[in-house]
């Protein structure tokens, strides 16, 4: 016999856990970056080029969970957020990984050496945007707690912290683009005017990596307004 | 009248064997909607879970299960139109077990969610208005039950509603949790025995022969209440807080503390269901026995055999022995959204709704109530998700029983009616 229960069936699946997933997918994919950024920087084009398929990969996963939570989330559902925010929220989560994807495409694309007076400050502003999507992925962890709580008090108290902490790193981030934009024009002379121009744009990438991730905690805060 | 006397012993066996493969059939398949949200929620293993179904579906069914089986029995039919012609009630009785029993197996086999409480209401509803007469239904009462299959689930699903808050405003919401937990869900212990007790002794026990009042029974109730309080004391002792456990957080040691609520509240849930669905298997037997042992008197208060309300609990549980583990099995694996927290307020709530409804002998779909209560718990942003859609299958099929367990007791019936003359 079948055991085809409806209390059972009422239980639809969370689309919380894979709303994790794939900001964890996400961030991994932005992660790679850093490798990436040292192999450029090590003029060692293959390696680059592996990781460069690295990171697509990891986007191209990050798609297919994107498309599974949307189909996870039928008109019938009963959620205790709005469907609008949560697939807005999925959204911004998503162009973290297209973002990465994009600068790493770019880079490698056009064999792009980083100056070596700017290096060390292009790493930092590399790590410092990426630390705001690492803050995305633990305030998103928090949303489980958020349901057994019911989206209220002091869990609510405790993720919009991470929320400012996210919006404070962005700060940051925007802070290392203005200094890496100064390094960079003091040393653009030097450059062929394209690779410059470009380099200005890797430099803007970086910066909208950073903007992602913040607007992945602005939307995660409309999840919590009442 | 002779028919009684000539074939008295023959009917009694044939409802004897329906009413066990009826009640076999609410203990196969009603009974893992009933603790399937403990088993789902982790806070019971499937053992403890059928062990608990075992021995609180019976005393449900023999301690309170009296006055909805005196509903089913003598509450939707007139007896006194029947007084000249007791055998057409026993045959509409014995077809009336049949067609829901039967009933009940088409629709598990095909995984339609029905409830036994509509088979078995449908089912004599119809039998005794095409068999019988349309004035031999006593709609006032007919009406009641139906009107109380819309009011349960919405009651149980307040209930829910306001019992998730306050395990918010009190526990989960607050800084400490954990300290909160553990002294707050004591009272909730308190709540589930005092409820329990309060309904088998003011209405349960009258029928083994003990009639307290009022006063004497709220007393008892609350003694017995304080004993399930301080057991519950005791068994939280062992819960410390793991730090492992917690990240941030302290909701995972948190939850361990409403695991054992959880237990209580599936007691209470088991208690809840036998009291109510023992009747729809034991109801009709019990109006046959009546008959036959009265020698054809359609007697109006004739006191209810004990032994009929052990047999239906002895099917209940033969059935989720036999079977109803499987299904536990099964749809406790399938639930992972359902944390003890947020179980024991879908469970206390439909459990309650159920017992207050078994005290005041109507017969109410536990399943239906259950559904009610779980949407109360995700109205109050309890859960991740739930899936609204099922509540149109459930609907359908509701709408569906009535008439499927009318039309198969209206054709036993005239079987029955052309084999015994």
């Amino acid at each position: 016999m079948v055991t085809n229960n409806s209390i059972f069936q009422l239980f639809a699946s969370s689309p919380f856990k894979p709303m994790q997933e794939h900001i964890a997918k996400a961030h991994a994919c932005a992660i790679e970056l850093i490798p990436f950024f040292d192999a450029v920087m090590a003029n060692d084009w293959e390696k680059a080029e592996r990781l460069q398929q690295n990171i697509a990969r990891l986007e191209n996963e990050a798609d297919t969970l994107k498309k599974d939570v949307r189909q996870q989330l039928p008109r019938g559902l009963f959620l205790p957020v709005p469907r609008t925010d949560l697939l807005d929220l999925l959204r911004m989560q998503d162009k973290i990984a297209n973002r990465a994807k994009d600068i790493a495409g770019l880079m490698l694309g056009r064999q792009m050496s980083i100056p070596e007076a700017i290096q060390p400050i292009m790493k930092e502003y590399l790590a410092v945007s990426l630390k705001t999507s690492a803050q995305a992925l633990s305030a998103l962890n928090g949303l489980d707690e958020l349901v057994t709580s019911g989206f209220s008090g002091h869990e609510v108290d405790l993720v919009e912290q991470m929320i400012h902490e996210i919006d404070d790193l962005e700060h940051n981030a925007d802070e290392m683009e203005r200094q890496a934009r100064s390094a960079l024009f003091t040393v653009e002379k030097e450059l062929h005017p394209i690779d410059a121009m470009f380099l200005y744009q890797v430099i803007n990438l970086v910066g909208d990596l950073a903007d992602k991730a913040q607007q992945v905690g602005s939307r995660l805060q409309l999840l919590l307004a009442k | 009248m002779t028919i009684i006397a000539e074939y008295g012993d023959i009917l009694v066996i044939m409802a004897c064997i329906f009413g066990f493969f009826m009640a076999w059939g609410v203990g196969a398949n009603d009974v893992a909607n009933a603790m399937g949200t403990s088993v789902g929620s982790k806070a019971l293993t499937l053992k403890q879970a059928i062990l608990i179904a075992i021995i609180f579906e019976f005393a449900g069914a023999w301690l309170a299960g009296g006055a909805v089986t005196s509903t089913i029995r003598k509450g939707i039919i007139d007896p006194a139109l029947l007084s000249g012609t007791p055998e057409l009630l026993v045959y509409g009785m014995l077809s009336a077990l049949l067609a829901a029993g039967i009933w009940l197996l088409i629709a598990t086999f095909f995984g339609w969610p029905v409830s036994t409480t509509h088979s078995i209401v449908g089912a004599i509803v119809g039998f005794a208005a095409v068999g019988i007469g349309v004035d031999a239904v006593n709609w006032g009462k007919v009406s009641k039950i139906v009107a109380s299959w819309v009011v349960s689930p919405v009651t149980a699903g307040l209930i829910a509603f306001f019992l998730f808050r306050s395990v918010q405003r009190l526990i989960l919401d607050t800084e400490e949790p954990f300290k909160n937990a553990k002294k707050y869900v004591p009272y909730y212990i308190f709540l589930v025995g005092f409820m329990i007790s309060m309904v088998t002794f003011t209405k349960g026990l009258k029928h083994i022969g003990l009639d307290l009042g009022f006063g004497t029974s709220s007393l008892i109730s609350v003694g017995v209440a304080l004993l399930t309080m301080f057991l519950g004391i005791a068994m939280l002792k062992k819960i410390h807080a793991s730090k492992a456990d917690d990240k941030d957080y302290h909701f995972a040691s948190v939850e361990k503390v409403f695991g054992v609520l959880m237990m209580f509240t599936a007691c209470a849930m088991a208690f809840a269901h036998g009291s109510n669905d023992v009747a729809n298997a034991v109801g009709p037997l019990a109006a046959v026995v009546g008959v036959v042992a009265s020698a054809g008197e359609v007697a109006q208060k004739t006191a209810m055999p004990v032994w009929i309300l052990l047999l239906g609990g002895g099917g209940i549980v033969a059935g989720l022995v036999m079977y109803g583990h499987k299904v536990i099995a099964t749809v406790g694996n399938n639930i992972t959204e359902l944390t003890p927290s947020r179980g024991f307020a879908a469970t206390l709530a439909a459990a309650t709704t159920v017992v207050f409804a078994s005290g005041t002998g109507l017969p109410i779909s536990t399943t239906h109530t259950l559904v009610g209560a779980v949407l109360g718990v995700g109205l109050a942003r309890g859960l991740s998700a739930l899936n609204l859609r099922v509540i149109g299958t459930i609907f359908a099929s509701w709408v569906v029983t009535l008439p499927a367990g009318a039309g198969l007791a209206i054709m036993f019936f005239f079987m029955f009616k052309g084999m015994f003359g």
